[in-house]
């Protein structure tokens, strides 16, 4: 059965239509990433699906619950970090986990779920006390300790310098190997690229596209392109047909006694791919 | 139930670990009370100045802690997000509000208990002759207040501007319904406006229970005005009442 499913999503704020008809599912035990600039729709997306909004039109099934009437039952199954939340200033990182713990029938090891997101030096640290990184660890602390099956990640890692990012790429990874489904929003490819089994690229309230990385940057869309230089000028193909092409080129500079210089063949970037979907053409 | 107790430990333990915010909801209006009871001398309404200024200042009490304080960390709360976070969790939301009064509720009985205990001990304030009624006179303040609290909350923008807001709305009315002191000296006007505030009203009842030793049921229109205020709380707050930030 899938973690969740989609089915033709529709919501409007006035007469902003921010999402146009959506649909994908994600299996369980499955990190999938909802790709896109800022306002494209991923956060209506997921707060829909964590049932923090209503939507306009469409089927969604959440653990096979409609999160619009989820109640107790599915809270108790899922986990949110929110974009920017802050917690209790006062409150040390054992006691914002033990607080939130007590909210849940069957939590985690409030001791083990701090050792999972590298707090352990900190647990009587008062959450104020805490660098951006480790309260955004605190969000995602609080998240796992009622022990969820589906984890929402709503840009988890924005604001981060590279270290806390690839940090909180590790601890990402970690949910995986616990079995649980992750869906996890960013505008960051390298991000997506990284952590997500499957990615759907979203724009202007649509999917564009929906593949697994690799699928995204090697598609009938994502030509290869060489680059050489001839007569002091830069050269750049772009080709669905890479052996052809470059067979034809080097046959043809062989034949006139020209070198090719500086020939590079290269694969867009999923960042290529992002763009040329995310832009207007 | 067992959700009930543990978010209300978890109140009282958020109230007291906030220094700050504590000591202006819980040591302020005691300060005040030793404060004006120093300098006061004389009689006020018949009776020993520091017995009418306690009363006056269990009536401040009620409007700060459950007025004024719960509207301030309330929205500091959702502007923060906090409230949004805890929505997505299984806490039913009938619970929170019940753990966040109840909280409420026993940091006003011990401050009423604290200015008691020093007016009595340095003042020498009487011990109150109708304590049943008293009770019932600190819940009815600390419902009607908080109820306010909860409909000032949902109208305030942004959490810079709560304790402003908060505090031009508490002090004015403090001044005028005669929580430091008589009214009957001031203008007519600022009378008039006193005469339809709710603390005038919940001041009223613990005079007539306090300085006059009647029950609380002898003062049906003071209930009545104290009901109404009550009521345009609750619906203020469950037409306004949000869970997220207003920004995002």
């Amino acid at each position: 059965m899938s973690a969740i499913s989609v089915t033709d999503l529709r919501k409007s704020y006035g007469e902003h239509e921010v999402l146009r008809g959506i649909d994908f599912e994600i299996a369980e035990g499955e990190v999938f990433g909802l790709l896109g600039p800022n306002g494209a729709g991923k956060t209506s997306t997921v707060e829909i699906l964590e049932g923090y909004r209503t939507r306009d039109g469409g089927e969604v099934r959440v653990l096979g619950r409609d999160p619009a009437d989820g109640g107790t039952e599915l809270r108790e199954r899922i986990g949110v970090v929110l974009q920017q939340s802050q917690l209790w200033p006062n409150l040390t990182v054992l006691e914002t986990h033990r607080m939130f713990a007590g909210y849940y029938r069957r939590p985690r090891d409030v001791d083990e779920v701090i050792d999972l997101v590298g707090l352990t030096d900190k647990r009587d640290a008062r959450a104020k006390t805490l660098s951006g990184g480790q309260k955004r660890r605190l969000d995602l602390g609080i998240a796992l300790v009622g022990d969820p099956d589906l984890v929402f990640l709503d840009e988890p890692t924005t604001g981060f310098d590279p270290g806390a990012r690839r940090a909180a790429w590790e601890m990402i990874r970690s949910l995986r190997s616990l079995g649980k489904t992750v869906l996890l929003t960013t505008h960051y490819l390298d991000e997506a690229e990284q952590l997500a089994d499957r990615v759907a690229v979203l724009r202007e309230g649509r999917i564009v596209r929906e593949g697994t990385p690799g699928e995204l940057t090697g598609g009938e869309l994502s030509e290869v392109e060489i680059r050489y230089r001839r007569d002091g000028e830069d050269i750049a193909v772009r080709t669905a047909d890479p052996t052809r092409t470059l067979h034809e080129l080097t046959g043809e500079a062989l034949a006139e006694g020209r070198a090719l210089d500086r020939l590079e063949v290269r694969r867009p970037t999923l960042e290529e791919v992002y763009l040329s979907l995310t832009e207007d053409e | 139930m067992r959700l009930y107790w543990h978010q209300l430990a978890s109140e009282q333990r958020l109230f007291w670990r906030a220094r700050e915010a504590a000591f202006f909801v819980f040591i302020f209006p005691v300060l005040l009370f030793l404060l004006l009871a120093s300098v006061y001398t004389g009689t006020i309404y018949g009776v020993p100045a520091p017995r009418a200024l306690l009363a006056g200042l269990i009536g401040y009490g009620a409007a700060n802690t459950a007025f004024a304080g719960l509207a301030i960390t309330l929205v500091i709360r959702r502007e923060s997000a906090v409230l949004k976070r805890l929505r997505s969790t299984p806490l039913p939301a009938p619970v929170f509000v019940a753990a966040l009064l109840t909280s409420t509720l026993i940091v006003f009985a011990a401050q009423t208990v604290a200015l008691f205990g020093l007016g009595i001990a340095f003042f020498h304030c009487p011990f109150p002759g109708r304590v049943v009624s008293l009770i019932l006179a600190v819940l009815v303040g600390t419902i009607v207040f908080a109820a306010l609290g909860v409909a000032t909350a949902s109208l305030i923008r942004s959490a810079e501007g709560s304790s402003a807001v908060v505090n031009v709305v508490l002090l004015p009315m403090a001044f005028i319904t005669g929580s430091f002191g008589p009214t009957r000296h001031y203008p007519k006007f600022i009378r008039a406006v006193g005469d339809v505030l709710p603390l005038k009203y919940f001041i009223k009842l613990v005079n007539a229970v306090y300085l006059q030793n009647r029950e609380l049921w002898t003062q049906p229109r003071a209930l009545a005005v104290l009901a109404v205020w009550g009521a345009i709380g609750v619906a203020v707050a469950a037409r306004r009442f949000r869970w997220e930030p207003r920004e995002g």
